[in-house]
């Protein structure tokens, strides 16, 4: 259903405010002193310009850091609950990288598997997307390895692709057509333009298909624990992936009133699966490691048919103690499964 | 139609509480809203999360049976935050309920056959709901044999039970406490569950062995069962991992590429055999 038109670079000042006008909030990668993030905005001039990637995902525009999840007011012999309405903005991501956009899928695919989300669901209805294709990237970068690529147009609603004078704008959904149809005079008719020459080139760094497939028979490798020896088990590769999606449920509290709560978690916690007995399943760093690895690359495709990455590099850049989940899936493909 | 809040739990009347062993009780809750009550129904092996508002929520098996109408039962020991909320409540009380979650012991497929129940402590709960579907629809089922051990005399829970499984012609009860823990006037024996499994001597032919226990058990009692014939198809066991949401999405009882919150409690040893390790 892809309808490719030429966005002039003029015509973003008309749209942001079209978007603003017709009731939904923008939210767009910001510099904040060298980091980017995403912040609502007003108008283009507002976008950070030079950015690879957010340092944190755009996951929390539908799956919040924190999500109320009910309510209660107590007395002796009563309980009565409240059910929230989650409170989903109507809601543009404008400028997140393709990667990240795929990564909405991978969160849909946990939260309505069988049962359904309302949580989520709320959210990821209000929300359209208009990636922006990479021109730049960095060495954590490796979304050509898993199925993507810089200018891949899974997950967005609409995908800009930068180019002289404006940008190829890609409309494929319609959600985005929804979007194109509040100011159809701001988009030109497309020209034929190759959008394999505009961005950049990010070379595949390993064969995922072969890794997948191999993962099974290295679960008892050594290399796991070897990699996670400098792991300190901080949890940040997690909470900036646009894909995790372990969370903890918490409660808070006073005697006669409270809230239950959805909080992100981490598998690298050792708190994760602990058991009240004491008795720790993933009880090492490297078993840990090894599960994170493994959910993303064996367990999800073969419990939803696809990937639980998207090569977007965010845990690589958070990483204080520069674990490089490239190389390391690099160093897993060239690994020699013991008969 | 808008989706269902899926985390809201039903609002539960503790009925009963009985005192089962040292900080190990049971409720028997009752549903606060009479449609829920009248709707609701589980099957045997399926478990819940149990809250104590104010603290958060647990996950326990439903120890009572389907076939018992009204109410679920669940028998927990206190050692953490959320226990030991639940345990400071009184007959009256609400708690809150979120199931039935999970998959189910498949007692329909074991018509005809011999049953043996192999459990140890506070492990005897998830079994018990079976035991008792089972004795409820006992035309269905032949022999049935259970064995049950515990640390010490006190730390068997369900005593009035274990005196009434003993008292019925058509139950085979084993019940052995390990060395030291016995009473003076215990009449039952006195071992380990596993060389106690293996001196009875159960036969596998045309039976079924549901275990669960403590890990150090089940490791050693498997190896009797197999020695003695039965097949990894044939041993069922139901596992308990930590768990917050019940629901196949908080990620924590992720093995493999199940979720032992979905695709479990209730698993095979031959199912287990091709999981990894992690549970």
């Amino acid at each position: 259903m892809a309808e490719t038109y030429h966005l002039p670079q003029a015509s973003l000042d008309p749209l942001f405010s079209v978007i603003l006008a017709s009731g939904r909030r923008i939210l767009a990668p910001t510099d904040r002193d060298g980091r980017s993030e995403l912040n609502p905005v007003t108008s283009p001039a507002q976008v950070a310009k030079d950015y690879v990637q957010t340092a944190l995902s755009a996951k929390g525009t539908v799956f919040p850091k924190v999500e109320k999840l009910l309510s209660y007011a107590t007395e002796p012999g009563k309980v009565e609950l409240t059910d929230p309405v989650p409170n989903a903005l109507p809601t543009v991501l404008f400028g997140i990288r393709p990667c990240e956009a795929a990564g909405f899928q991978a969160l849909d695919a946990v939260f309505n598997w069988d049962y359904r989300d309302k949580f989520f669901n709320a959210r990821l209805e209000q929300l359209a997307v208009i990636g922006v294709s990479c021109t730049r990237k960095d060495d954590a970068c490796f979304c050509t390895s898993v199925g993507g690529g810089p200018g891949a147009v899974k997950g967005s609603d609409i995908l800009l692709t930068p180019m002289e004078g404006g940008y190829l704008a890609e409309v494929l959904t319609e959600k985005g057509q929804a979007l194109v149809a509040l100011a159809p005079d701001l988009f030109n008719p497309g020209n034929g333009v190759d959008k394999a020459k505009l961005v950049v080139d990010v070379p595949a760094a390993f064969d995922q298909p072969a890794l997948t497939a191999k993962l099974p028979a290295l679960f008892d490798a050594g290399l796991w624990a070897d990699q996670a020896l400098r792991c300190v088990g901080c949890g940040a590769c997690a909470f900036v992936c646009p894909t995790c999606v372990c969370f903890d449920i918490q409660e808070e509290a006073d005697p006669r009133a409270g809230r239950r709560l959805r909080i992100w978690d981490s598998c690298g916690y050792h708190m994760f699966t602990l058991h009240a007995s004491g008795h720790n399943p993933r009880d090492t760093q490297g078993q840990r490691w090894r599960q994170r690895v493994y959910h993303k690359f064996s367990y999800y495709p073969e419990r939803y048919g696809m990937l639980g990455c998207v090569g977007c590099g965010k845990c690589t850049r958070a990483c204080p103690v520069d674990m490089n989940l490239r190389e390391h899936l690099v160093e897993a493909s060239q690994a020699q499964v013991k008969p | 139609m808008s989706d269902q809040n899926i985390y809201l739990p039903y609002l539960m009347r503790i009925a009963k509480i009985t005192e089962e062993a040292p900080n190990v009780r049971t409720f028997r809750l009752e549903f606060v809203d009479e449609t829920a009550a009248q709707s609701f129904d589980f099957h045997t092996g399926q478990f819940g999360l149990y809250s104590a508002f104010g603290e958060g929520e647990s996950t326990f098996c439903i120890a009572s049976s389907p076939t018992r109408k009204g109410y679920i039962e669940c028998t927990f020991r206190e050692v953490g935050r959320v226990t030991g909320a639940l345990a400071d409540k009184e007959v009256g009380d609400i708690v809150g309920f979120r199931g039935p979650y999970g998959n189910i012991f498949p007692i329909e497929q074991w018509k005809g056959k011999n049953l043996l129940f192999i459990a140890g402590g506070i492990a005897l709960p998830p079994l018990r709901s079976v035991i008792w579907n089972c004795l409820d629809l006992r035309d269905w089922f032949k022999d049935i044999t259970i064995v049950y051990g515990a640390r010490t005399v006190a730390d068997l829970v369900y005593k009035h039970e274990l005196k009434e499984w003993e008292q019925r012609d058509d139950v085979n009860l084993v019940c052995t406490v390990d060395p030291g823990g016995e009473t003076p006037d215990w009449t039952g024996k006195v071992g380990f569950v596993p060389p106690v499994v293996e001196k009875l001597a159960p036969s596998p032919d045309n039976t079924i062995a549901l275990v669960c226990g403590p890990p150090i058990m089940i490791k050693l009692t498997l190896p009797v069962l197999a020695k003695l014939g039965f097949t990894p198809e044939s041993i069922f066991t139901t596992l308990e991992n930590r768990m917050k949401c019940g629901l196949g999405k908080c990620g924590r009882c992720n093995t493999g590429k199940t979720f032992v919150c979905k695709d479990g409690p209730v698993y095979t040893l031959d199912q287990l055999n091709h999981l990894p390790a992690e549970y």
